[in-house]
């Protein structure tokens, strides 16, 4: 069913009893043309751009749990393409340009909302830092300004200007950026995806994978063994024990990164800001409440929840950048496991087997690149040739010394 | 927290132990043994064995001492 305001129109008038499921509750064949493992964000979106995009019909999502359940369900909504580096920059722009256009594309109503996204600075050398990356980003043909004191407090009045330690001296703001409602996201991918044909099976774990001759003819499951012409792995916090089933080691570790959620305020924060003198990010859901994170805790964690250190370290960042927030109280905190990757940056290509696609590293920014990200991986598995957009994200950059690394850290997962 | 507790190669062990050694982890779900730095208290190097799943940690001795254990 597509949907339009005449179609609510019409089913309001009969008490809203027909509208249909989003996608079917399909039982697994035994074969399929090409398996993704994981219907989080990016194994939905790469399914839809297959089937839509690529003319690929015979595919299959398999999620353990259920869709929407991890990162995809987890994250603080945001979108951005502000990038640096030339590897990543074309790629999140890309993604940008697909969310400007995802609701009319796949029929959902995901809530795009292009509300800014505002990095405070604090010092004349972040300053000069964040001058270079707005120069990267219009060179790129991104969308970016730099402002200065007075016209950040014109646009956010009650923030610590004057705060002792990191004065707010201005800020680099990207308007085209903003905030998604993340689980229409998955819904809206699922249901495009399914409307091309696509079997998504939930509760349905992939437990090993069955290789013949240098390639991989199926996945074992929790619902028994499913064949496969291609199989492609977007299993993000979990890609290293996925990986393992293939003998595959990763360059990457699994990290817990937190969230939260306060009660709900009248609207205060317009669009999203980050605090640019400590890990701290924040923006207002259309109910009211502020959605706001920080750093990951930075030991490695599969249990998708956090530690108290890191609630105190975030707020406490909160509080320094928007002293109001004294007074709010915290509704939630939640944790996803985040496929943190040696140099900050992700990975979509082949892998040693010659039918195994691998889209992983996603470190805490997987939301954003989420459409980029399907269409790239769809482009990948259907032509065997990585996305123009795409072509930095090799597997094999950490042994040719070719590391996208964004913030300049080094191997060192935790500080990406 | 510096990462996981890996045997470190020699100097002239060639590309690939490197490579492995500096970009590739197990990863594993469960146990795992790795480096923390006692910033706020000791500042010792500890070698802490903790399992991924849970967060429960099973033991923690001077990264010192836990060297010439695992050679």
């Amino acid at each position: 069913m597509r949907y339009s305001a005449l179609s609510i129109f019409l089913n309001g008038l009969f008490g809203n009893r027909n509208w249909a499921a989003h996608w079917r509750q399909p039982e697994p064949k035994p074969h399929y043309d090409v398996i993704i493992v994981g219907g989080g964000g990016h194994g939905l979106a790469t399914a839809y751009y297959l089937s839509k995009t690529f003319g690929i019909r015979n595919i299959a999502v398999l999620e353990k749990g259920y869709l929407g359940s991890g990162n995809v369900g987890r994250n603080t909504t945001i979108i951005r393409s502000n990038y640096l580096l030339p590897g990543n920059n074309p790629f999140y722009e890309f993604s940008m340009k697909l969310w400007e256009g995802l609701e009319q594309d796949f029929n959902f109503n995901a809530m795009v909302s292009q509300r800014g996204v505002l990095n405070l600075f604090h010092s004349d050398a972040q300053r000069d830092a964040y001058t270079r990356r707005g120069n990267a980003m219009r060179l790129h043909g991104v969308d970016a300004d730099l402002l200065d004191r007075a016209a950040v407090r014109s646009m956010l009045p009650f923030f610590d200007y004057d705060n002792a330690r990191f004065p707010i001296q201005g800020g680099l703001l990207q308007r085209r950026g903003g905030t998604v409602r993340h689980d229409a996201v998955a819904w809206g991918y699922a249901r495009g995806a399914d409307a091309h044909g696509v079997d998504i099976i939930q509760n349905c774990e992939v437990t090993g994978i069955r290789r013949e001759g240098g390639k991989a003819v199926g996945v074992e499951t929790t619902r028994g063994f499913i064949g496969c012409g291609k199989l492609a792995l977007a299993a993000a916090g979990n890609s290293s024990r996925v990986a393992q089933m293939a003998d595959l080691k990763l360059p990457m570790e699994s990290h817990v990164l937190q969230a939260f959620v306060s009660e709900g305020l009248k609207p205060f924060i317009d669009g999203v800001v980050t605090f640019g003198a400590g890990h701290f990010y924040v923006s207002q859901s259309d109910k009211g409440g502020l959605v706001f994170g920080g750093d990951i805790d930075g030991y490695n964690s599969y249990a998708q929840r956090g530690n108290l250190a890191t609630v105190e370290h975030v707020t406490e960042a909160g509080k320094a950048m928007i002293p109001a927030l004294s007074r709010i109280r915290v509704l939630r905190s939640w944790g996803g496991i985040m496929d943190m990757s040696m140099d900050g940056s992700p990975i979509i290509d082949r892998v040693h087997l010659d039918n195994l696609y691998l889209n992983s590293g996603w470190c805490y920014g997987g939301f954003k690149a989420t459409p980029a990200s399907g269409y790239c991986f769809a482009h990948l598995i259907a032509r065997d040739e990585p996305h123009e957009t795409a072509r930095a994200f090799r597997l094999d950059r950490f042994r040719r010394g070719y590391v996208i690394d964004e913030k300049g850290q080094g191997a060192q997962p935790n500080l990406h | 927290m510096k990462g996981a507790v890996l045997p470190r190669p020699a100097a002239d062990a060639g590309a690939d132990a490197w490579h492995d050694y500096v970009y590739l982890r197990d990863n594993p779900r469960g146990a795992y043994e790795e480096y923390w730095h006692h910033t706020s208290g000791c500042r010792r190097w500890l070698v802490v064995s903790r399992d991924t799943a849970t967060h429960e940690v099973y033991a923690c001795q001077d990264a010192a001492d836990a060297k010439a254990v695992r050679a």
